[in-house]
């Protein structure tokens, strides 16, 4: 790759007690590249995805995106509050349970942090938050509750308020584990139309078709460790370690033919 | 055989209404200090700093850990020879009653916040959020929805405990009851009066506790 890449993981750790779950990770994203993290639960993927935007705090090891860094180690003291919160501002991120809020409607839950943490004037924001709802399909929705939505309809507003921050990356955290099985199709399209756009994304997912046909490049954990990575087409259709041959057999009857 | 004789209340009637209004006007008082108090307590305790919650711990297990009656008295007669400062009887009341409530509000607060689905402070955060935001938007109305019975419950007994004030001689419902007994010899209609002044205000206000706390459960 020619430029910088936007995200960059290097020689991150992290413990939970006495359980490390991260073991030297290191990663690249680069600017409009779409990278799926894949292995089997308990992998790390997800506490990987959670370290990028800092919702988990490494322990050792250093993340930069765009033109932030932090680094982690014994010596260094945590990030304040407010270097916290501008970073992650920029950082947008989808989670398995969509993480609505309840007591706005579908508009309120877009324009909520462009209003209170980019201070963007209302009417601003509003026509922001109507763009981005747009985009997602979801115009007509705007001055709806979100329990009066379908699981993937809340998954694709959870999209657009995480854009309606207009973020340098975007990190999606098992988007559709929580879905429907007939309700995925629409997020993954979401997402697919997001990857189209050039929007740099980090994807922990299961969807092993879609990570091959959207990804560009595919990284396997297993352990804390990342056991292969490489471009998805061939890291999927012809995996080198052992451990990913295993984790795809699941996968493979039926749903990557082609 | 007592012979009852009602008609000394309407006599009386400024006596109690001015008794009554105090008593409202000292729990709308306590309420609202109680609620300052209460946040403020239980958002120490939810604090990633242990001195701010070792504080708050103890002020709220003092405060709950000791009858209110004791408080007040405590407030007004030792408080001013400890410190050199002299409260006014309804100052005291305030202070001892506001701290009272507060402690037990702080705990319905924190266990409203803590009871919360944690992916919403996630999802707050992830949209770079600070803390103090994240709590004023996000967590604080829905967990306040949420209490809302519970602390409705805890203001209804803190209008009773209103009652206690009369012992630092503070004009409430009681102490002008006390008043009237003593100028009309009728302590037995006298009372049967302030229990229904209390009455008239707290019942209602419980039937509606119950429809929210209905409502709350249908909601769910």
């Amino acid at each position: 790759m020619s430029t910088a890449p936007m995200i960059e993981i290097a020689a991150l750790r992290k413990s939970f007690g006495p359980l490390e779950v991260l073991k030297d990770i290191n990663l690249k994203v680069g600017a409009g590249g779409v990278v799926a993290l894949l292995g089997p639960s308990g992998s790390g993927k997800s506490t990987l995805l959670r370290c990028v935007n800092l919702l988990v705090m490494p322990d050792d090891g250093a993340i930069r995106v765009g033109d932030t860094s932090f680094t982690f180690g014994r010596t260094t003291t945590p990030p304040r509050a407010r270097a916290l919160a501008d970073f992650r501002a920029g950082t947008g991120m989808v989670f398995q349970n969509f993480n609505l809020f309840p007591h706005m409607s579908v508009l309120q839950n877009v324009m909520e942090a462009p209003v209170y943490v980019r201070k963007l004037p209302k009417a601003a924001a509003r026509d922001l938050a109507m763009a981005q709802l747009a985009k997602v399909g979801l115009a007509d929705r705007a001055g709806q509750r979100p329990d009066t939505l379908s699981g993937g309809q809340k998954q694709r507003v959870a999209i657009a308020r995480a854009l309606a921050m207009e973020p340098r990356v975007m990190l999606f955290d098992e988007a559709t584990s929580a879905l429907d099985p007939e309700l995925v199709g629409e997020v993954l399209q979401t997402m697919q139309q997001l990857a189209a756009d050039g929007m740099t994304m980090l994807i922990v997912t299961h969807e092993i078709a879609f990570a091959r046909e959207v990804a560009d490049r595919v990284v396997f954990m297993r352990d804390g460790y990342v056991v292969e990575e490489g471009p998805a087409r061939q890291v999927i259709d012809n995996p080198q370690t052992e451990a990913t041959r295993s984790f795809l057999s699941h996968f493979h009857k039926g749903q990557t033919a082609g | 055989m007592y012979t009852w004789d009602f008609s000394i209340i309407y006599e009386y009637r400024w006596v109690f209404l001015h008794g009554l209004g105090i008593t409202v006007a000292l729990t709308a008082a306590i309420i609202v200090g109680g609620l300052a108090v209460g946040m403020t307590a239980a958002i120490c305790l939810l604090s990633p700093f242990r001195l701010l919650r070792l504080v708050s711990l103890c002020f709220i297990e003092v405060f709950r850990c000791t009858p209110i009656l004791v408080q007040l008295i405590w407030f007004y007669y030792a408080l001013p020879i400890i410190s050199g400062i002299d409260l006014s009887p309804v100052t005291a009341s305030l202070i001892a009653l506001s701290c009272y409530g507060g402690s037990f509000y702080a705990e319905i607060i924190r266990g409203g916040i803590v009871s919360l689905d944690p992916g919403q402070t996630e999802a707050a955060q992830a949209l770079g959020m600070r803390p103090s935001l994240v709590m004023r938007r996000i967590v604080l109305p829905q967990a306040l929805r949420r209490m809302l019975p519970a602390l409705m419950n805890q203001s209804i007994l803190q209008f009773k405990n209103t009652s206690l004030v009369s012992v630092v001689a503070v004009p409430d419902l009681v102490y002008q009851g006390q008043m009237v007994a003593h100028d009309s010899y009728r302590p037995l209609e006298t009372y049967t009066a302030v229990a229904v002044g209390y009455f008239a205000i707290l019942f209602p206000l419980t039937l509606f506790v119950r429809y929210r706390e209905r409502k709350s459960k249908e909601a769910r």
